[in-house]
């Protein structure tokens, strides 16, 4: 399989089969939270996708060449955090400066990008084994992280795109907001549950 | 997991300790510094205006003001001119200290004080329709059947305004009865909000007397119904008798207007079912 033929399969299963959101439930938090609007729900995707590659390639290398070669792997959870925390604060900072509007719509999200476990997941998967006993390179690290990290803003923008015309539905008091997001948040899970079955 | 962790220090002894604490440590300040100097790149500047404002706000995030949350009015009143005598809880000298932080006038508004319209709601005196066994709540008891109690314009007494309170001016007193505390309430107006009878009204700190019944049936109902013996029949003896035609009737309870009234206390004597409360007399 070329170069291409291997990223086609790397982007089917990043957002279809193996998405964060829907089949492996990680990063639910900005899922259910940033999902009411449109706009909002696209900066968070952009930012998620932004974090999502720079702390694969950032905690790849710390792995490779700083905790590898010091045997120091059972640092991986500490050393991922911090540089994911490093990370988010930057982007912080670069929103804030370019962009407030969106920084203001992000609101508390975009700390919580921090504590997201879609971003920790992301960079421990990065070197953890594949079923064949291979792991990762760098580049491929790297678009696993970018690739994943569109699967999740997919999601997001869909979510949103349903949350913004269930908002216009008639539907019982009690049932609206939250109550009919999870149960459409569900039903999507299930939906995705569908592409398992496909195999390369 | 044991072996990661056992297995360095057996080898390389006390270096399995330094040696950690050395690289992480050293991770640390390396995005200390990149941080540091991102923060010199990408500097944001804020009216400093709107943080002295958020430090003079009382932080209590209670929305009375109209915005969402302290920081919220603060930018409103830079950047969109707000008023800035709407901070209920924060009362006269946090005006004074905003306007003189804006470099304005503003004088502040009278103290206003939330009163529950309403005599009954205790353990003591309601009279129960049926024994309402739901969520201990005012909103999920109302839409029952009209509400557990005979009245269904008078307190639930779930005490979900107690709840809404952030300055811990409601209390329930051993009948059950919701007092509040004039000195601690802010007029910040959640319980307003909360209650699904609409049985609080911010009135004046000034007034004293206060119609204490919400119902609007017709007469020999609210008599029959009101746990307190207390309630208004919409008889409008008050109101003929209101010097200053404060008073009106209109489906068949009687509301004072507090902006004519001049908290002589006629209408309390006049009662005839004493549902009009003075404090001046009755403290």
């Amino acid at each position: 399989m070329g170069f291409l033929g291997q990223l086609f399969t790397m982007a089917i299963s990043a957002i279809l089969i193996q998405n964060f959101v829907l089949s492996r439930f990680l990063g639910l938090c900005p899922y259910l939270g940033v999902s009411k609007k449109m706009d909002s729900a696209f900066g968070m995707g952009m930012a998620v996708i932004f974090v999502m590659t720079m702390a694969s390639a950032f905690c790849y290398l710390i792995y490779q060449y700083i905790l590898v070669p010091f045997e120091l792997e059972y640092l991986q959870t500490l050393a991922f955090i911090l540089t994911i925390a490093a990370l988010v604060q930057f982007v912080e900072m670069f929103i804030k400066k370019n962009s407030p509007a969106l920084y203001k719509s992000l609101g508390v999200y975009l700390p919580l990008i921090t504590t997201n476990c879609a971003v920790l997941g992301v960079a421990i998967l990065n070197i953890t084994p594949l079923a064949d006993g291979t792991r990762y390179n760098f580049i491929w690290a790297v678009l696993n992280g970018f690739l994943s990290g569109v699967g999740f803003t997919f999601v997001l923008l869909a979510m949103a795109g349903i949350r913004e015309r269930l908002e216009m539905a008639e539907m019982p008091k009690s049932m609206r907001g939250m109550p009919s997001g999870l149960i459409l948040a569900g039903t999507m899970a299930l939906a995705f549950y569908g592409f398992m079955g496909m195999k390369f | 997991m044991l072996n990661l962790i056992v297995v360095p220090l057996a080898a390389t002894g006390t270096s399995a300790i330094v040696l950690p604490v050395v690289i992480m440590g050293s991770l640390g300040l390396i995005f200390g510094l990149i941080l540091a100097f991102a923060s010199k790149v990408f500097p944001v500047t804020v009216d400093e205006r709107i943080e002295k404002i958020i430090e003079v706000l009382p932080g209590a995030n209670c929305g009375a003001c109209g915005q969402p949350g302290c920081s919220g009015y603060a930018t409103a009143i830079v950047n969109e001119g707000k008023e800035l005598n709407l901070c209920a809880p924060g009362g006269p000298a946090v005006v004074e200290k905003i306007a003189q932080i804006m470099g304005k006038d503003a004088t502040a508004k009278e103290r206003k004080i939330a009163f529950i319209h309403c005599s009954s709601g205790g353990k003591n005196n309601t009279k129960w329709k049926y024994a309402y066994q739901g969520m201990e709540s005012c909103l999920s008891a109302v839409n029952i059947a009209d509400g557990p109690n005979l009245c269904s314009w008078g307190c639930v007494g779930f005490n979900d305004c107690v709840a809404a309170c952030k300055f811990d001016a409601i209390s329930v007193d051993e009948n059950g009865m919701r007092i509040i505390d004039r000195e601690k309430c802010t007029g910040c107006g959640a319980c307003v909000t909360v209650c699904p009878r609409k049985l609080i009204m911010l009135i004046p700190e000034s007034m004293n007397v206060f119609i204490s019944c919400s119902s609007k049936d017709k007469n020999p109902l609210p008599k029959q119904n009101c746990g307190a013996d207390k309630p208004c029949i919409g008889c409008g003896l008050c109101a003929k008798k209101c010097p200053v035609q404060a008073i009106t009737v209109e489906n068949n309870i009687a509301r004072i207007d507090y902006s004519k009234c001049t908290d002589c206390g006629t209408c309390a004597t006049v009662c005839p079912t004493k549902a009009i409360i003075n404090l001046k007399t009755e403290g």
